[in-house]
């Protein structure tokens, strides 16, 4: 485990803390690390995005926080929500804490309703658990949910079947039952994947405008770097179970820092200007259980040097809450970013 | 100079029954309605809509893999046959077709290479080290290490397996791939290795590319016409340069503006469309897109605007394409 500066000390306006957080899942034969200790913080009402590529672990941090991953993952680490620790209280007590003062979607809306409830049944289900709210009230309380969430004519609706509605529909029913505890941060993991470019703008705006109205925070967990620029207030990038960099929105899509960042930025097509050849990363990402000692992102790595491959790098800042974990990051910073020096096709 | 792959007209209806079991009444799916495109040797047409909207129906009827209810295909000005007959095998050969689903596509139990290999056998090109050696060439063509040769698709990875299903469509030297939705299921970094393997292929092999995707940034990398498509019908056609700086139809407005870009710049305007694509079996009567359009008129509600071509080449079908580009 690497030990990480504190850039800032924790304040009352922290929501989440995580640190040092790692994730063993026990294999039988082997026991992989996927999670190489993670330091993140989110501050109430805030929005970080988790940008990475599959199998990064950006997913499995909010799956370990929530105690969600089952008897052959071993947490390790500290997690605290409002100062309280979230890690080893027990399943009664996380339970209290799943679904109403964390609360998560998921990529594939459909799956995750219960196929054979009525829609509004199951959200009553969650006003019950969270809020105790039953009966006529739950009723009522439900359709107002679901009129939040933009479901037109929500009376009838709510005597639906998930597998009558779209999949838009389904993710919208999804975030009324996520709001029915009236969580204090909402995990978004990947919500619009699986959605229509139309249908991905409803949703996102619908969850910018919720977070307006409740000032809830929100982690927003995707692979789409442009989902996550216009949506987050600070974004961490993670590659091979670690959080390489991040910054505050803005400044990482300006400067990115990582090497890794510069690369998923170039390997973005554009949507003006004339077309270029675009940059890709070479190779693949390593699994989990085959890392390269060193820095993870080594043997992709066009500025590599001998020492990146000996120990992994530490965490620095390079700029106020920019953080960096790269040993050239001071050297690279002031180099043409990668997007400059394409090459025109 | 006749085109490569003509199609003109094409439709695809199916019988379905409507919720009610046996006892549901029957209804028309209008999967794909009129729809004509061409394309030209070692060119790139872009296919883009929502899911549903007929894109991947279209590219199989434009290949002869399915029947068209009407309307023609013209495979280098020849008519193209859905009968599975001696002529229509040897037209397999000209038209390959690619797929998201990688491990789907492919055998798990033969080795890559030969599974490279195996339209060569098929259509029985060559001597067996002829083929042997071509089968090598193109691997490393595709940017696969010539040790990977025996390994089977499930030690592969996303990227590596895409690789070797463009080697196997491309060994036969056809004239014209579909790709549908080739990229979407691969990461980022994989995606640009890929999309910059798509158009070194096209450069050296001179393959033309009916290009399907959901993802608009991509096909405008890749493509050098884009057709959108919204309920069956192609509703803009255009040069990507045209269609993305300034689209004419409503929907592809709403479209271009739902992408997010990741660049600092916050100041795009975005355009949120209300509610769902309708169902194909109930497309809306006039033009299909105008219950969800914000500049419907009475017009939009009752006449279906036939696509029309404007200035430049560019054709779009909208009564009110020209009118609202100046409010835009």
């Amino acid at each position: 485990m690497v030990a990480l500066p504190d850039v800032e000390p924790a304040t009352d306006r922290r929501l989440v803390d995580i640190r040092g957080l790692t994730v063993d899942f026990d294999m039988g034969a082997r026991v992989s690390r996927v999670l190489h200790g993670i330091d993140l913080s989110i501050d109430k009402g805030e929005v970080v995005g988790l940008v990475g590529e599959s199998g990064c672990g950006k997913s499995v941090t909010w799956l370990a926080v929530l105690g969600l991953l089952g008897p052959r993952a071993h947490v390790g680490g500290i997690a605290t929500l409002g100062g309280e620790p979230l890690l080893g209280i027990g399943d009664e007590r996380l339970s209290r804490v799943r679904g109403g003062r964390i609360a998560m979607i998921f990529q594939d809306p459909t799956a995750c309703l219960n196929p054979v409830k009525r829609i509004g049944a199951q959200v009553c289900e969650a006003l019950h658990l969270h809020r105790g709210i039953v009966g006529e009230r739950a009723r009522a309380e439900a359709r107002r949910l679901l009129d939040r969430v933009g479901i037109a004519a929500a009376a009838q609706r709510m005597n639906e079947y998930p597998h009558q509605m779209s999949g838009g529909m389904n993710q919208r029913v999804m975030i009324a039952t996520a709001l029915a505890g009236e969580p204090d941060l909402l995990v978004a993991d990947e919500p619009t994947t699986a959605l229509d470019a139309t249908i991905q703008a409803q949703i996102l705006d619908l969850l910018r405008e919720v977070r307006r109205d409740t000032g809830m925070a929100m982690v927003l967990i995707s692979h789409d770097l442009g989902v996550v620029a216009e949506n987050c207030d600070r974004v961490a990038v993670m590659y091979c179970g670690r959080v390489v960099e991040q910054a505050p929105a803005e400044r990482l899509f300006e400067k990115p820092s990582h090497p890794y960042t510069r690369g998923l930025l170039a390997a973005l097509p554009d949507l003006a200007g004339p077309t270029r050849r675009l940059e890709s990363i070479p190779g693949n990402v390593p699994e989990p259980w085959n890392l390269p000692t060193g820095c993870a992102f080594a043997p992709r790595c066009g500025a590599c040097r001998d020492f990146c491959t000996g120990t992994v790098p530490p965490y620095r800042a390079v700029a106020a809450g920019h953080l960096v974990a790269c040993a050239r990051a001071g050297f690279l910073h002031h180099a043409p970013s990668a997007q400059s020096s394409a090459v025109a096709r | 100079m006749t085109p490569l792959l003509e199609v003109r007209g094409l439709a695809r209806h199916y019988r379905v029954r409507r919720p009610g079991g046996l006892w549901g009444r029957t209804a028309v799916l209008k999967a794909v309605d009129g729809v004509s495109f061409a394309i030209g040797r070692g060119r790139t047409l872009g296919l883009v809509g929502e899911s549903g909207c007929g894109k991947s129906t279209a590219a199989r009827l434009a290949l002869g893999l399915l029947p068209a209810t009407s309307g023609d295909v013209l495979f280098d000005g020849q008519p193209l046959s859905t009968r599975q007959d001696a002529a229509w095998r040897a037209s397999r050969r000209k038209l390959q077709l690619v797929f998201q689903d990688t491990l789907g596509a492919l055998d798990r139990r033969l080795p890559i290479g030969l599974q490279i290999m195996e339209p060569l056998d098929i259509h029985g090109i060559g001597t067996r080290a002829e083929r042997l050696e071509k089968t090598k060439d193109l691997f490393t063509a595709v940017g696969l290490l010539p040790h990977m040769f025996d390994r089977y698709p499930h030690e592969l990875s996303g990227g590596q397996r895409q690789r070797v299903v463009l080697a196997r469509a491309l060994v036969a030297q056809p004239a014209l791939i579909a790709c549908d939705e080739p990229i979407s299921a691969l990461d980022v970094s994989i995606q640009a290795q890929v999309i910059n393997l798509l158009h070194d292929l096209r450069e050296q092999f001179g393959v033309a590319y009916l290009f399907i995707s959901h993802d608009l940034r991509v096909v405008r990398q890749v493509s050098d016409e884009v057709a959108v498509m919204y309920l069956g019908r192609i509703v803009e056609q255009g040069t990507p340069d045209r269609l993305f700086r300034q689209p004419e139809h409503p929907y592809t407005r709403a479209l271009v503006s739902a992408i997010p870009v990741a660049t600092p710049n916050r100041a795009r305007q975005r355009i949120i469309l209300k509610g769902d694509p309708p169902s194909p079996v109930d497309v809306p009567a006039g033009c299909a897109f105008h219950p969800r359009c914000a500049l419907a008129g009475p017009r939009c509600r009752v006449e279906t605007p036939a696509l029309r071509s404007m200035p430049g080449g560019h054709r779009v079908a909208c009564h009110l394409a020209g009118e609202t580009a100046a409010a835009a």
